[in-house]
């Protein structure tokens, strides 16, 4: 491998920092889809997948996706919360694959609620 | 490349190695690969996590999610539960002691919480093995700042300005070291990791290699530039095989890059690194005994001045630093002189790396700021001493370190005020002791350990520290006479002056340390034959004590010797001429019954067993007719028992 010089190292960094961005902690957007049993069975995987793949066709590298439990709501699975950086998290509900798409681009990329989507702005109070 | 959605940070430092970490990670890519989340999840390898008390570990990342006792039977439910469903599993996660409920979250654990990470920024965050995920997390911008637009004077002055201190153990501050080598005008120069760890207990060298080891390179070449030197090593005992292969890796990786070799990132700056392995002689941590060891020479120590930094290895000026001190100079470089001296006390800055292990429930690797109180680190960090007993010490600084004790505990923790309680820093191994430890015992323990490392050269040193050992050994069987504690104190005294290396300056600090805080122990050994802490085994018995022994035959089956007499349902009698003193009949009793006792001093002189097995009915009703006739009142661990085992009678 050739020597590098000081831009090339740097150019090194930008590119090593994509691989390790999901231990650093530093996330603009939350998209958290509920798996529990209800969401399993009315297809949340899928979801993930769909979010997934919106993920990685965007580029962002500052949104993280992760998965919790049931949200009490068994009826409207599969449901997902997205939550962007000082914005209250917002509820989705009766997901597929295109409303997958559409939340993402209004949610996470332009910053707007996909207000057709949504069930409600915020979370419940904690005990 | 396929967007991953879970990071899962294994933590594969020796201990979790030892614990199975490699099957761990094999299991989990077999499950993974089953569900077909092999794009979405990756496992990670890194260095220490730090934890080692719960280890084999990892963190699941994004979340941060702590789990810990990891067994491979866990991980298909695991991979099933949270990776796939996404539903967090709770019974592999961290409980307090205190509490019932499991911390979901690393960064919610109290082991975790109290810590500041310099030196081991990047531990549990990357792949050791991979230099990309070290430079992902800035490694090497101190480099990349130093070569182009620093000159060696001024990385020198950003380090004294900083006020970073030598962490092997004496404390010297670095930028000073380097200003005198540098001042030298003889070529070339050296500059020597020293990662020689011997203390027992200690492992915070170790750790730093497995779980970052580009950090002590980056620190090293910064040091060779400053002080004018083109060649460095890392010395290593060669019994830490996983640390050196990763710094072998990393070193190479450095190479491949252009971070070591001819014109370092097109600089005119030349360096390079070789690893030299010890044979892990206690005395090769000794400067002067390092350079022999690396010149091929018996590992002797020599008079210094002139200092190493003067005439080191093969006659050149050579800075020999600790690689903890080396790793901090890169974040020292990219933060600023300042900010670093912000951290920890007057004297004593920034963070300092603790293996904390011994009597205390989170055993593991800390890094805590300097001027930190014991108190924090025994209590909040480590989580109290196991089974509710009393704290007595923590040995700090290895064999070379003191005893601190109980009432000290508010002391702050810099190189300044452990010195002044008759320890020091040292490397950074702390031993936490219990009410059960017996200092005498302690004191054996360490000089034992030292008279065997002693090299020898120093009169004062080879026979001292037998003589030492002679008088405690005497004292811990029994044999002590008046006048043994002033005689350990005048020759451990005696010892430091005479001696002309760290190894006998340091090594009487066991005892004048024990002796200064618990002369009373020595008193009693000397005076009542007796060992408060019931550990020294001639001057303690094992009893069955009649009134609780229910005959239920466990220790009669347990003993190794066959020195209980017994049979079902009579009282069972240790003959004391074939005990030897195990304890196995101790631990094997269970604590509601707790008949199994140790007695010491005049308890155990006096001690009349029953003459021969008695039923225990009928002992029940000999003891209702003449009350209190054959009685001891032993003493009796009622905390031990309650968190004892829970041996069932059959």
């Amino acid at each position: 491998m050739a020597k590098l010089t000081i831009d090339e190292l740097r150019k090194k960094r930008e590119e090593a920092r994509k691989g390790i961005y999901l231990r650093q902690g530093e996330f603009k957007g939350k998209i958290i889809v509920h798996m529990g049993t209800c969401g399993v069975a009315a297809g949340a995987r899928q979801i993930v997948s769909a979010f997934m793949e919106e993920i990685e066709e965007s580029g962002r590298k500052d949104v993280m996706l992760t998965t919790s439990g049931c949200a009490g709501l068994c009826s409207r699975e599969p449901m997902a919360t997205v939550e962007t950086l000082n914005t209250p998290p917002v509820k989705y509900i009766d997901l597929t694959p295109d409303k997958v798409k559409k939340i993402f681009k209004t949610h996470i990329m332009e910053g707007n609620i996909a207000a057709e989507y949504a069930i409600g702005i915020g979370s419940e109070r904690g005990g | 490349m396929a967007v991953r959605r879970i990071d899962l940070m294994l933590c594969t430092g020796t201990g979790c190695v030892a614990g199975g970490a490699f099957r761990i990670k094999d299991t989990i890519e077999n499950e993974i690969t089953k569900y077909g989340l092999q794009n979405e999840v990756s496992v990670v390898i890194t260095g220490c996590n730090g934890s080692c008390g719960q280890g084999p570990l990892m963190v699941v990342q994004p979340d941060g999610i702590f789990y810990g006792w990891l067994k491979p039977e866990d991980i298909p439910f695991l991979v099933q539960e949270h990776f796939l469903k996404g539903r967090p599993v709770k019974r592999l996660m961290f409980v307090p002691l205190e509490r019932k409920e499991p911390v979901p979250l690393m960064s919610n654990i109290p082991f975790f919480q109290k810590q500041m990470l310099i030196v081991l920024r990047n531990k549990g965050i990357i792949d050791p093995e991979k230099i990309d995920e070290y430079i992902a997390r800035d490694g090497y911008t101190a480099i990349e700042k130093v070569l182009p637009l620093m000159k060696p004077d001024e990385v020198i002055e950003e380090i004294m300005r900083s006020g970073l201190r030598g962490r092997g153990g004496a404390g010297f501050p670095t930028g000073r070291k380097w200003k005198v080598c540098s001042d030298e005008r003889k070529f070339p120069k050296y500059i020597i990791g020293n990662c020689d760890e011997g203390d027992p207990g200690a492992y915070m060298d170790r750790s730093l290699f497995e779980s970052d080891p580009h950090s002590v390179i980056e620190g090293m070449t910064i040091a060779a530039y400053a002080i004018g030197a083109s060649r460095g090593y890392i010395y290593v005992r060669t019994e830490y095989p996983l640390a050196i292969r990763r710094m072998q890796i990393a070193l190479s990786q450095a190479r491949d890059y252009g971070l070591l070799g001819k014109k370092i990132l097109g600089s005119d700056f030349d360096f390079d690194v070789e690893i030299r392995e010890g044979s892990g002689a206690f005395v090769c941590g000794e400067e002067t005994s390092l350079i022999h060891s690396i010149e091929g020479k018996s590992p002797e120590p020599r008079q210094r001045p002139p200092f190493p930094a003067q005439i080191g290895i093969w006659g050149c000026p050579t800075v020999i630093n600790n690689v903890e001190t080396l790793a901090t100079v890169p974040v020292i470089i990219n933060r600023g002189a300042d900010w670093f001296s912000k951290i920890g006390t007057a004297t004593s800055k920034g963070t300092k790396i603790f293996s904390l292990v011994g009597k205390i429930n989170n055993t593991g690797l800390i890094e805590v700021p300097m001027g930190i109180a014991l108190r924090e680190i025994i209590y909040e960090i480590g989580g109290g001493i196991p089974k509710n007993k009393k704290f007595k010490a923590v040995q700090t600084g290895g064999p070379s370190g003191g005893c601190i004790p109980n009432n000290l505990i508010g002391l702050p923790i810099d190189y300044e005020s452990l010195t002044k309680s008759g320890s020091m820093m040292g490397s950074g191994g702390m031993i936490v002791m219990d009410e059960d430890t017996c200092m005498v015992d302690v004191a054996k323990f360490f000089i034992q350990f030292t008279n065997d490392e002693s090299c020898g050269k120093c009169t004062a040193c080879r026979d001292g520290s037998e003589a030492l050992l002679e008088v405690l050994t005497r004292i811990s069987e029994g044999e002590g006479k008046e006048g043994d504690v002033e005689f350990l104190e005048e020759l451990g005294l005696a010892i430091k002056d005479a001696s002309m290396c760290g190894l006998g300056t340091t090594l009487p600090n066991p005892i004048l340390s024990t002796v200064r805080y618990f002369k009373d122990e020595y008193e009693a050994h000397i005076r009542e034959k007796q060992c408060p802490a019931r550990v020294c085994k001639k001057l303690i018995k094992y009893y069955v004590d009649p009134d609780r022994c229910v005959g239920c035959l466990l220790c009669v089956k347990t003993c190794p010797v066959s020195a209980i007499k017994g049979e079902l349902k009579y009282i069972h009698i240790i003959d004391q001429s074939l005990c030897t003193k195990c304890g196995q009949c101790l631990e094997i009793c269970p604590p509601r019954i707790a008949a199994v006792t140790k007695l010491t001093g005049k308890e155990a002189r006096e001690l009349q067993s029953l003459p021969g097995p008695i039923p225990v009915a009928e002992w029940k009703k000999t003891k209702s007719a003449s009350k209190g006739d054959f009685r001891f009142t032993p003493y009796r661990e009622e905390t031990d028992r309650e968190h004892r085992g829970d041996n069932e009678v059959p």
